[in-house]
């Protein structure tokens, strides 16, 4: 903090006339430190804002039960994605194919499930094989030096391959614990079990909640996550230090293809039914984007769990919002892209001129 | 030198080759590094002191010949085998994670954790432990929690060679550890390695281009010229310009084996 102070007294002095270097005051200087550090912070205003604007241009419907549940239902798929995706963006890569999992996951389960397996054991099942899948990623990235932008997109278009084969292009229903779709009737007759696993409306959010603040936790708490912020610093002297880098991007790929499966999973249990035409492109552009929201660059080394999954939150209220004031989803789209670029020119000026307050 | 003369060899390389494909970097190194001496390696940028190194750390392997710590033939396949050895390295591209806080980078690869498997971080005794170690060795920084992107080159590659100190057992190699610094920042790394060769707890392998620093630093001098040690002087029984005289003669002498019937 001192140095903001030396140099706000400084600044005057040492500064050529007619040069433009803004000056800003000692309290300006400590909110921007502020909110250049607490990266989250941005999309948390701009969420509470985006709320009160809702809550003003549509009553007590946005703040209903059901509008609430269905923003919710909106950001919990990003999310979940999205908070295992910051792992790999911290370390300066990316998995493309976290979307695609996020759909393949309960397909293999289902998959399992109609050769009669049991279906607990066969969601094990599915989270072991989408582990494997980011093991693949992983171990492609870092043994045969292919960037992780390709492997993760080739990833992407082999998982949707294999659904769209394996599934004849029809509609799976109706899927271990959920009630189907067509029958309409709610939770009744869903047992505990399914209950927890998405069929009650809050428990798709609560899990991604819970997976959120673990993930949080071992990113800023654990050994595990010293070395991935060390690997995605600088590469080289993390190694040289004796971080196994390696190892510890291909734990990456796994937990990052772990996490989305898992909601994946919980997601199609909500919902009952499985659609194979879905894309997984189209979750995880959101899911990038809600990194971005939350004030995860792309260059490595930096990021925040929690600032991804308020991006999501943000991007979950946006949609609900939009459509209960009647404004059309191609709206929406507009609006989340002007968000994102809004996000992340806000975190490269932070960056600047927190760096510019740094020079000696 | 003197300290040196009698002690025990800790290191010992002989013959060691190595080549990058066509290019044969080290033509058959031979080497003793003695218990509590310092040792500068010297030689035109190509002749091979890096690689060496590299390989004596772990990070690259010899091709040929062998590499004995405390007279047992060692052969490192990894950076951590050879620090588990206690054999530590500052590199010359800068170790640190501009992200990290100092006290972390200062643990990186050692770091203290608690609840068992877990492996929480310990980051209050992390915090303690490193900043009464930064202040025992003089090494100023701003704060322990400070980002190493908000420390001078000086002060960063000073916590780098904290860092290494620390951590070295038997023997600490610094490549070029005052590249790229002012002279006052040079100023504190030598006073901080010549503080720790005083304590002749660990030998070094220092390579760097001053000689002036080396000579000041230094027990022994070692040149490496088309990838073999060609001269081994003490420092206490040479001076700048014989070393240089040397240096010239036996290029002549390389010059001239290289050139058919001159």
């Amino acid at each position: 903090m001192r140095w903001i102070l030396e140099r706000a007294a400084a600044a005057p002095a040492s500064q050529a006339p007619g040069q433009r270097v803004k000056r800003l005051s000692v309290a300006g200087h400590r909110t921007l430190r502020l909110f250049a550090e607490q990266r989250e912070l941005t999309p948390v205003l701009i969420t509470a804002g985006l709320v009160v604007y809702f809550l003003v241009a549509a009553g007590s419907t946005f703040s209903s039960e059901l509008s609430l549940s269905s923003a919710a239902g909106y950001a919990g798929p990003v999310a979940g994605i999205a908070v295992g995706e910051v792992l790999l963006l911290v370390l300066a890569e990316i998995d493309l194919s976290a979307g695609q999992v996020f759909l393949f996951a309960p397909w293999v389960m289902y998959w399992l499930w109609t050769d009669g397996v049991p279906a607990g054991l066969a969601i094990a099942i599915a989270l072991l094989v989408v582990c494997g899948v980011g093991a693949v990623n992983g171990l492609i990235t870092v043994r045969l030096n292919v960037p992780s932008f390709v492997t993760t997109l080739a990833m992407n278009f082999i998982l949707y391959g294999l659904v769209l084969v394996y599934s004849n292009y029809t509609t799976a229903t109706p899927i271990p614990f959920a009630v189907p779709p067509s029958t309409g009737a709610g939770s009744v007759g869903v047992g505990f079990v399914g209950k927890l696993l998405g069929v009650w409306l809050w428990s798709e959010i609560l899990w991604v909640v819970g997976l959120a603040l673990v993930v949080h936790l071992m990113l800023r708490r654990t050994r595990f996550g010293v070395r991935i912020i060390a690997t995605g610093g600088n590469v080289t002297g993390a190694a040289e230090a004796g971080v196994p880098v390696r190892r510890v991007k291909v734990w990456c790929f796994v937990l990052s293809s772990a996490l989305a499966g898992f909601v994946g999973i919980i997601d199609a249990i909500k919902y009952g039914s499985l659609d194979p035409g879905n894309f997984g492109v189209d979750y995880i552009l959101y899911a990038v984007g809600a990194c971005v929201i939350g004030g995860t660059a792309l260059t490595g080394g930096r990021g925040t769990v929690i600032g991804a999954f308020i991006g999501a939150i943000l991007i979950g209220v946006l949609e609900d919002g939009l459509t209960l004031i009647g404004v059309s989803t191609n709206d929406f789209y507009v609006w989340v892209g002007i968000v994102i670029i809004f996000a992340m020119a806000l975190n490269v000026q932070f960056d600047r001129l927190v760096a510019r307050s740094r020079a000696r | 030198m003197s300290a040196a003369a009698g002690a025990e060899v800790v290191l010992e390389t002989r013959g060691v080759t190595k080549r990058f494909g066509a290019l044969e970097v080290l033509r058959g190194v031979d080497l003793e590094l003695h218990q509590g001496e310092v040792l500068g390696l010297v030689g035109d940028n190509g002749a091979g002191k890096s690689t060496l190194v590299k390989i004596l750390c772990g990070f690259h392997q010899q091709d040929g010949g062998h590499v004995l710590l405390e007279g047992r033939e060692v052969h490192f396949h990894s950076v951590e085998e050879a620090r588990a050895r206690g054999v530590e390295t500052v590199y010359q591209d800068l170790a640190l994670i501009p992200q990290l806080p100092v006290y972390q980078n200062l643990f990186l690869g050692h770091e203290l954790t608690r609840l068992g498997p877990l492996r929480f971080l310990d980051k209050r005794a992390m915090r303690e432990l490193s900043r009464r170690y930064l202040d025992e060795i003089n090494v100023h920084v701003p704060s322990v929690d400070a980002e190493a992107e908000q420390l001078s080159g000086g002060q960063r590659q000073a916590v780098a060679v904290a860092r290494a100190m620390r951590a070295a057992r038997k023997i600490l190699l610094l490549d070029e550890p005052l590249a790229a610094m002012g002279a006052r920042e040079s100023r504190l790394i030598i006073d901080l390695v010549k503080g720790l060769a005083e304590s002749r707890r660990v030998s070094m392998i220092v390579i760097d281009h001053n000689y002036a620093h080396l000579f000041e630093l230094c027990d022994r001098l070692n040149v490496l010229q088309g990838g073999r040690v060609t001269i081994d002087q003490s420092v206490r029984e040479t001076s700048l310009e014989e070393l240089t005289e040397l240096m010239v003669s036996s290029y002549r002498r390389q010059l001239e084996e290289a050139t058919p019937a001159a």
